[in-house]
């Protein structure tokens, strides 16, 4: 139904509706704008304050003087890197296949994935020291075997982001569809499923990477120093500082987000055919206002 | 030379063996008078050999782990900094935030690994519940320390100690001279605690000075925990926890809190001051202890020794906390005379808890606190 | 992943018959996923679960959740569930209108790329700086209150309502409104623009739009995201325990109080009844979202 076979009255109809939106929409950001950028701003304001109350850099200037920062940081990124990609690799198949081949299970899934969510870390380490023992003294003492611990952490959230992406498509047609033609469960998964999940994939890796930059408790009562716990040393120094590196920390993950944000991008331009083929693309809902 | 051929020999090979000798006590290998392995057991430095072969042995391990040091603690950023160029052992810092409890619990969990805790600085209630985790030794300088400031064999004994104080900004509320003025509207949510009484060796102190200073006894809190319920229902107290962050902003600009992590406030905030009510000195210390299965015996060793050195009490007091080797070091001239004087100023005689009393303030504000603040 | 020699296309899909007997090998292709759980999951658990049943000398007892009893634990329990229900609930809405708001830009805009991006950083922050982040703000020294009250609107004149339970509900609705705006974004992302003009071509306007076709297929991710709003707020604790320091209202705080506490009213056994507790209490809710989910699916 093209627009510009609509009768007149229709078109302004549409038109209104389409204001009605952009009104709504800039509404809600202008509200959330104000809720989200208060308190941030509050942080900035106090991380440049000296104490006579004038305005100061000092205390952002002293954070790349820390030496011990530099290695909390590359060591916080390859987990949220090894993380993420564990996540991925162990859900995504996952969910597929219990969603088509073994449906009675949902329910259990979805009761694991939430599981880690309510046992607050400081307990659930208490679990984890005799593992992290073992892991220590056997396999290897590294920072990087808090991947392990991380990826259950970061269940919850990709598992129920993976899940609405799953449930916005047909995934048993699709997949049907594309054994019949011959395809192996690997190019099912890997060609036909996840670039139709592409955004539910790149939401969950934000997720996950953000928990893991952020992640405080485990790393710290299991005696690592990862990028959290670093920040906390750093902010013992004065008052200014401790909110610095936070302001800083969290501009770091930012930028990082919006950096991951286009390498997803680039897929799905590049592969603008499975969405085609299956009619099923993951558009917007644009239009007609609410 | 003089001498004859066979002499400068002779000579020769007592060079040789003494090179040898020396040798082979700083390499720690099988003549070494003190190795990591040996460390473990010993009790004091003679026990393995002499300081300098101690500290030959922690040179050869490299590392020592500390936990719950945060650096404006006490000025422990300049002991670790200290320590390190010193004997240039690198030192890891864990867990800041860490409480003692913490710390324990970190030794009883990880006590094999390399990673786990060498030495532990801890208050006196988890100190005296935990001895089985210590290691016993004493410190050369062992006997300027009290009887009763360490336990007998050696397993924990006093580090440095303070008085319960109100630290407030004298530029945001009026000049503090009795404990009751806290009670005055000038001070509407303004004053807290560092901490959580059920949870902070300080919080615990602080909640008993106030009950010392309103007529209360050490042996009973509950005048104390009366009288911040007062304070919370006047709208005076605030639930929040008070960081350098919230003091510097202004949101509590009172805290009740040790005098020496009080008087840190003063970096951020220059009309910082300190008081101690003259009716409720309540004093108290922490204990240093080593662990028994520290990774590396000797460096935790020599970590002590560093503490209880000149050098190292006087860093204490820098941090205007007061050195367990105080009276002695005055005796003998040592002591920082600039530094001991910006010590606040006591006048009175200070109390102490004993580990009973400390054990029933516990419980009872375990079981009542809550409910006064809600 | 298995079942070789399957059928193409049927309902069937997956069930060999040999030799008059139906197995399926199905169940393979979940074992990666629940080896990994059991053994950094469960384990985990079911160490913290166990040692609810002993005591610091450990012998078998079950005082641990006879203490649960205790005064303030209850009114922790009441409390969390209630701080839980009432920020899972308005982080969702919130969330959902703001995700919907997201979802009609462009895809591939500016706008949707920091918005996801920072719903992802907002979604994570918490702990001691989101506490002060609000404190300097809207506390009694930021200068939003300065403000205010220079301007006659003292909002503190009855009661410090940013250390208590209504200031807890908003300082966790900060990161709970991203963290649905994350969850809900993909199921928004299905709606199809056809499915509105269909609904306009049968005469049908917004509210029967939104009442019988989007809304229905929308709902459960909603009822999900609302679930997996409520655990994160149910077992949150750095927040809490940095802008409420005192009087303990979060479950979380208990526990870490019976783990972390230096003046001796260390009881391990305790915490991880209280987590026990904790678990119970979601797998309630859990329960409740599953026959909700399976209620709504029939009369929406």
């Amino acid at each position: 139904m093209a627009v510009g076979t609509m009768p007149a009255k229709t078109r302004s109809v549409q038109r209104t509706k389409w204001l009605k939106l952009q009104v709504y929409r800039y509404v809600v950001f202008a509200l959330a704008g104000i809720f989200f950028l208060v308190p941030l701003g509050a942080m900035f304001e106090f991380s440049t304050r000296g104490n006579a109350g004038q305005r100061t850099l000092e205390y952002w200037r002293s954070i790349p003087d820390y030496p011990d920062l530099t290695t909390a940081i590359i060591a916080s990124l390859q987990l949220a890197l090894i993380t993420s990609l564990a996540m991925l690799v162990l859900l995504v198949p996952t969910m597929v296949w219990v969603r088509l081949k073994l449906p009675r299970l949902t329910r259990i899934v979805e009761f694991i994935c939430l599981l880690p969510l309510t046992i607050p870390a400081i307990v659930l380490v208490v679990g984890l020291f005799p593992m992290y023992l073992w892991l220590g003294t056997n396999v290897s003492d590294s920072i990087l075997t808090l991947a392990f611990a991380y990826v259950v952490l970061v269940l919850p959230y990709c598992y129920r982001t993976l899940h609405a992406g799953l449930g916005a498509i047909d995934v048993k047609t699709l997949s049907e569809a594309a054994r019949s033609l011959g395809a192996s469960w690997f190019d099912v998964m890997w060609r036909v499923i996840v670039p139709n999940i592409s955004n539910a994939i790149l939401n969950a890796t934000l997720l996950s990477v953000a928990l893991v930059l952020g992640e405080y408790t485990i790393a710290n009562n299991l005696l690592y120093n990862n990028l959290q716990v670093e920040l906390v040393h750093l902010g013992r120094d004065n008052a200014g500082v401790s909110i610095a590196v936070a302001a800083a920390a969290l501009l770091f993950a930012f930028v990082l987000l919006i950096a991951i944000t286009f390498v997803g991008s680039r897929r799905r331009r590049l592969h603008p055919e499975s969405e085609g083929i299956t009619g099923l693309g993951v558009g917007p809902v644009q239009g007609s206002a609410g | 030379m003089k001498f004859g051929s066979p002499i400068r020999g002779l000579g020769l090979a007592v060079v040789a063996l003494v090179v040898v000798a020396a040798c082979g006590s700083s390499g720690g290998g099988a003549t070494g008078a003190c190795s990591s392995d040996k460390a473990k057991t010993a009790n004091s430095a003679s026990a393995c050999g002499g300081l300098d072969a101690l500290i030959a042995a922690a040179k050869a391990e490299g590392k020592l782990n500390v936990i719950a040091l945060p650096r404006d603690w006490a000025n422990y950023g300049a002991l670790l900094d200290g320590f390190k160029a010193k004997y240039g052992i690198d030192i890891t810092s864990d867990n800041p935030d860490g409480s003692s409890q913490d710390e324990v619990n970190a030794v009883k969990q990880l006590g094999s690994t390399s990673r786990a805790p060498d030495v532990l600085d801890v208050g006196m209630a988890v100190a005296l519940a935990n001895t089985d985790l210590f290691a016993p030794y004493k410190v050369q300088t062992w006997d300027d320390i009290l009887t009763s400031q360490k336990e007998a064999t050696g397993l924990w004994f006093q580090d440095y100690g303070g008085f319960m104080s109100i630290g407030y900004d004298s530029k945001t509320v009026p000049q503090i001279n009795n404990f009751t003025d806290l009670e005055g509207s000038a001070f509407k949510g303004k004053v807290a605690l560092n901490g959580n009484p059920k949870q902070a060796n300080a919080a615990l102190n602080g909640v008993m000075m106030a009950n010392l200073a309103v007529g209360g006894t050490v042996d009973d809190i509950s005048k104390g925990v009366d009288w911040f319920h007062k304070l919370k229902t006047i709208g005076n107290f605030s639930k929040t926890q008070a960081t350098t962050a919230t003091v510097k902003n202004g949101t509590t600009p009172v805290v009740f809190d040790w005098d020496y992590l009080s008087a840190a406030h003063g970096k951020d905030v220059p009309t910082w001051k300190v008081f101690v009510p003259n009716n409720a000195i309540l004093g108290g210390y922490y204990a240093q202890a080593i662990s028994k299965s520290a990774p590396h015996p000797a460096a935790a060793r020599l970590w002590e020794e560093y503490l209880y050195s000149d050098e190292g009490q006087n860093l204490w007091l820098a941090g205007l906390a007061r050195p367990v080797r105080m009276a002695a070091m005055q005796a003998s001239g040592k002591i920082d005379q600039p530094a001991a004087a910006k010590l606040p100023a006591v006048n009175g005689t200070p109390v102490f808890l004993s580990d009973a009393q400390s054990t029933a303030a516990k419980n009872y504000v375990v079981a009542h606190w809550d409910a006064a603040i809600a | 992943m298995t079942t070789a020699g399957s059928p193409a296309v049927t309902t069937n899909v997956g069930r060999p018959f040999l030799g008059g007997r139906r197995f399926s090998l199905d169940w393979v292709g979940a074992v990666p996923f629940f080896v990994y759980v059991v053994i950094f999951l469960m384990l985990p658990s079911g160490i913290v679960a166990i040692g609810a049943f002993f005591d610091a000398n450990n012998a078998f007892t079950l005082e641990n959740f006879v203490h649960l009893n205790r005064s303030y634990v209850l009114k922790a329990t009441i409390d969390t569930t209630i701080v839980s229900l009432i920020t899972a609930v308005l982080g969702a809405i919130f969330g959902a209108l703001l995700a919907y708001a997201i979802v009609t830009g462009n895809p591939d805009g500016v706008l949707r790329r920091m918005a996801v991006s920072a719903s992802g950083v907002l979604a994570q922050f918490g702990g001691v700086t989101l506490a002060f982040a609000f404190i300097a703000s809207i506390g009694p020294a930021g200068f939003v209150y300065l403000f205010a009250k220079s301007h006659g609107f003292d909002y503190y004149k009855d009661s410090l309502w940013l250390f208590e339970i209504p200031g807890l509900d908003l300082v966790y609705l900060y990161f709970q409104i991203p963290l649905m705006v994350l969850v809900f974004l993909p199921a928004l992302d299905g709606i199809k623009p056809q499915w509105r003009e269909a609904t306009e071509s049968l005469g049908g306007n917004s509210w029967h739009y939104w009442r019988h076709v989007a809304g229905p297929l929308l709902f459960p991710a909603f009822l999900g995201g609302v679930l997996l709003l409520f655990a994160n707020s149910f077992s949150a604790y750095a927040t809490v325990n940095a802008l409420i320091n005192q009087s303990q209202p979060m479950l979380a705080q208990q526990i870490a109080g019976a783990l972390s506490s230096e003046v001796g009213a260390f009881e391990p056994g305790f915490a991880k009844a209280i987590a026990i507790e904790m678990i119970v209490i979601v797998t309630g809710v859990t329960i409740l979202y599953t026959v909700l989910q399976r209620r709504t699916a029939r009369w929406l």
